[in-house]
């Protein structure tokens, strides 16, 4: 997993009893590579990042409203007035919604593709999770849109009744479902797969042993599961919901179909409208001129730091408890 | 504490594949019982069959009987995980839960059990980790991981979960074979001094090892690669190593095969 990334000074230098100048040969050309392949990484990550900031300092630098804290998105009035309130808000709900839906359900599908499922079904099973992967977003933004909408009305309606007490799953406006709450149940399902297939390849590498144990001592397998699987995966699921919330994050089609936007904050997570980083820039990039454009970059730059963020607190996490993880065992 | 194991007419197969046939054999409480004979031979198979970890393996089956005093293990509406809870197990490789740290290794089982308070559990722990000698070399560290321990440090923690429980009796599946001479002879004091307490089973490819740690040895064997294994002859170590009844025991213990 992530948390035992190999620098190449761990690596034994080349020994070379028998001379052989082709076998040198060989490793120069590969250690060549493999060191251009690392450095072009950095080249790309730091252009991007340069790039980010170079533009959306010319955009912040002229804009009238507070990047951060304005309602609004009117990068070609004069003069400019942009924020990223409403963005960062629907964002962050709708990927955490996605994320609470997301996480629990992979679990279980991966606990019971690699521990309960008979072998005859775990294979198909894994398979058919990973299909979910291969379907392209838009599908998944036009299924969102032209069958998901309409369906969870009756949804709504129930939640509206019984928990609009929790102001959340209050419905204040009528309308579609086209709200962050129905993002969210989208970017669920598109992370699915990655969040499963994940973390089924970390519950499958339990050693067999340690299951032993807990079994040995009177586990029942839920007992067995709790005891020796869970722990043991748990970096692993952690790295899986990062990826799966870094996809969620970035979302842009399916959420640009099925969200109807609207810069306004609201806590009524049933209500129409709202909007994300990434649903913004693909609205507007079309029609933005050279300053728009810019001022969509800057919004850009933000999603890329709270992924940074997100994925910084992940490692912190798994680095905290390093000393138990499986990895040493 | 420490039952007698009446076994009668046990067979253990994989799938259709017989591994052991038709064991029969009484293990004395108090007693270490120590199972010998060469590598195939079904005597780890026979060791998990005892504590119904046989099953576990996918087509792993059981016939024939295990009494324990005087119920039968494979007894209808037997629970196998009520079984694995008064037969406690240590295996080959020493295998502490990575993710736990000393303390929560040793009550790991009484977790499972349930109903212990904080002080009782740090009680037993403690008492635990006297009785498996790994006290004095753990009590300043009992919240770091198990995993920083030496192989054989490692060992006697897995012995000090499993008698953490108070089990009848206690499997050994070749506890010392991953471990150096100095750990060996560790875990091999510690088996004289837990015998007061539990019925012990060891199975052991060292011989030496056996003559050593029991009273009664079992020698297992199997007549061709393939064939299921099967108990040779059980009884005083003294007796197995210098006057066997069976000449293939004597063969096997001087050397000649396996």
């Amino acid at each position: 997993m992530a948390t035992t990334t190999r620098t190449p000074t761990d690596m034994p230098p080349p020994v070379s009893a028998s001379g052989k100048t082709a076998g040198r040969a060989g490793d120069a050309v590969f250690s060549g590579l493999s060191k251009g392949s690392g450095i072009l990484l950095l080249v790309i990550m730091a252009s991007i990042a340069v790039f980010l900031t170079y533009r959306a300092a010319i955009a912040l630098s002229q804009n009238e409203g507070n990047f951060l804290t304005t309602f609004d998105w009117n990068a070609s009035a004069n003069p400019p007035v942009f924020g990223i309130a409403v963005l960062l808000f629907g964002t962050v709900v709708s990927s955490v919604i996605a994320m609470a839906i997301a996480v629990p359900i992979a679990v279980g599908i991966a606990l019971f593709i690699s521990h309960y499922a008979p072998r005859k079904l775990a294979a198909p099973l894994g398979y058919v999770v990973d299909l979910l992967a291969a379907v392209p977003s838009i599908i998944y933004g036009i299924w969102g849109a032209l069958f998901l909408v309409p369906q969870l009305a009756g949804l709504n309606l129930w939640l509206d009744e019984y928990l609009g007490w929790t102001y959340v799953f209050d419905k204040s406006q009528p309308g579609v479902a086209r709200s962050l709450f129905t993002v969210g149940i989208l970017l669920a399902i598109m992370i699915l797969p990655i969040v499963t297939s994940v973390s089924r390849e970390v519950f499958l590498q339990v050693p067999r042993m340690n299951e032993e144990a807990a079994l040995a001592l009177g586990a029942t397998r839920w007992e067995v599961i709790r005891m020796a699987v869970l722990p043991f995966g748990r970096s692993g699921v952690i790295s899986a919901s990062m990826l799966g919330l870094g996809r969620a994050l970035g979302e842009t089609m399916a959420v640009a179909t099925v969200l109807s936007p609207s810069f306004l904050i609201s806590g009524h997570l049933l209500d129409p409208g709202g909007g994300t980083f990434a649903q913004n820039i693909a609205a507007k990039f079309d029609e933005a001129n050279e300053f728009g454009r810019d001022a969509l970059i800057a919004s850009g730059l933000v999603l890329f730091l709270l992924t940074l963020l997100v994925n910084g607190a992940a490692r912190m996490i798994i680095a905290r408890r390093k000393e138990y993880s499986g990895a040493n065992a | 504490m420490a039952k007698r194991i009446d076994v009668s007419g046990l067979s253990a197969f994989y799938g259709t594949h017989k591994a052991i046939d038709d064991i029969s054999m009484t293990v004395e409480p108090h007693s270490v019982t120590a199972f010998i004979g060469p590598s195939g031979c079904g005597k780890s198979t026979f060791l998990r069959t005892l504590n119904r970890m046989h099953e576990v393996t996918p087509g792993g089956r059981v016939e024939g009987k295990v009494l324990l005093d005087d119920e039968n293990l494979y007894g209808p509406g037997v629970d196998p995980v009520a079984v694995r809870r008064t037969v406690g197990m240590v295996f080959q490789r020493p295998n502490p839960f990575p993710t736990m740290s000393i303390f929560e290794n040793v009550a790991a089982g009484l977790r499972l059990n349930g109903g212990h308070r904080r002080q009782d559990l740090s009680d037993i722990v403690e008492r635990s980790l006297r009785g498996a000698n790994l006290w004095n070399e753990v009590k300043d560290r009992l919240h770091k991981p198990g995993s920083g321990l030496s192989g054989g440090q490692q060992q006697r923690l897995c012995i000090a979960r499993a008698i953490a429980v108070e089990p009848e009796v206690l499997l050994m599946d070749e506890p010392c074979s991953a471990l150096d001479p100095i750990s060996t002879l560790a875990i091999e004091d510690l088996i004289g001094e837990l015998k007061e307490r539990f019925t012990i089973v060891i199975v052991t490819h060292n011989m030496q090892q056996a003559a050593r740690v029991s009273d009664r040895t079992a020698f297992f064997n199997l007549a061709a690669v393939g064939q299921p294994g099967k108990l040779i002859e059980i009884d005083e170590t003294d007796r197995i190593f210098s006057n066997p009844s069976v000449q293939a025991t004597e063969d096997y213990i001087s050397g000649r095969f396996g």
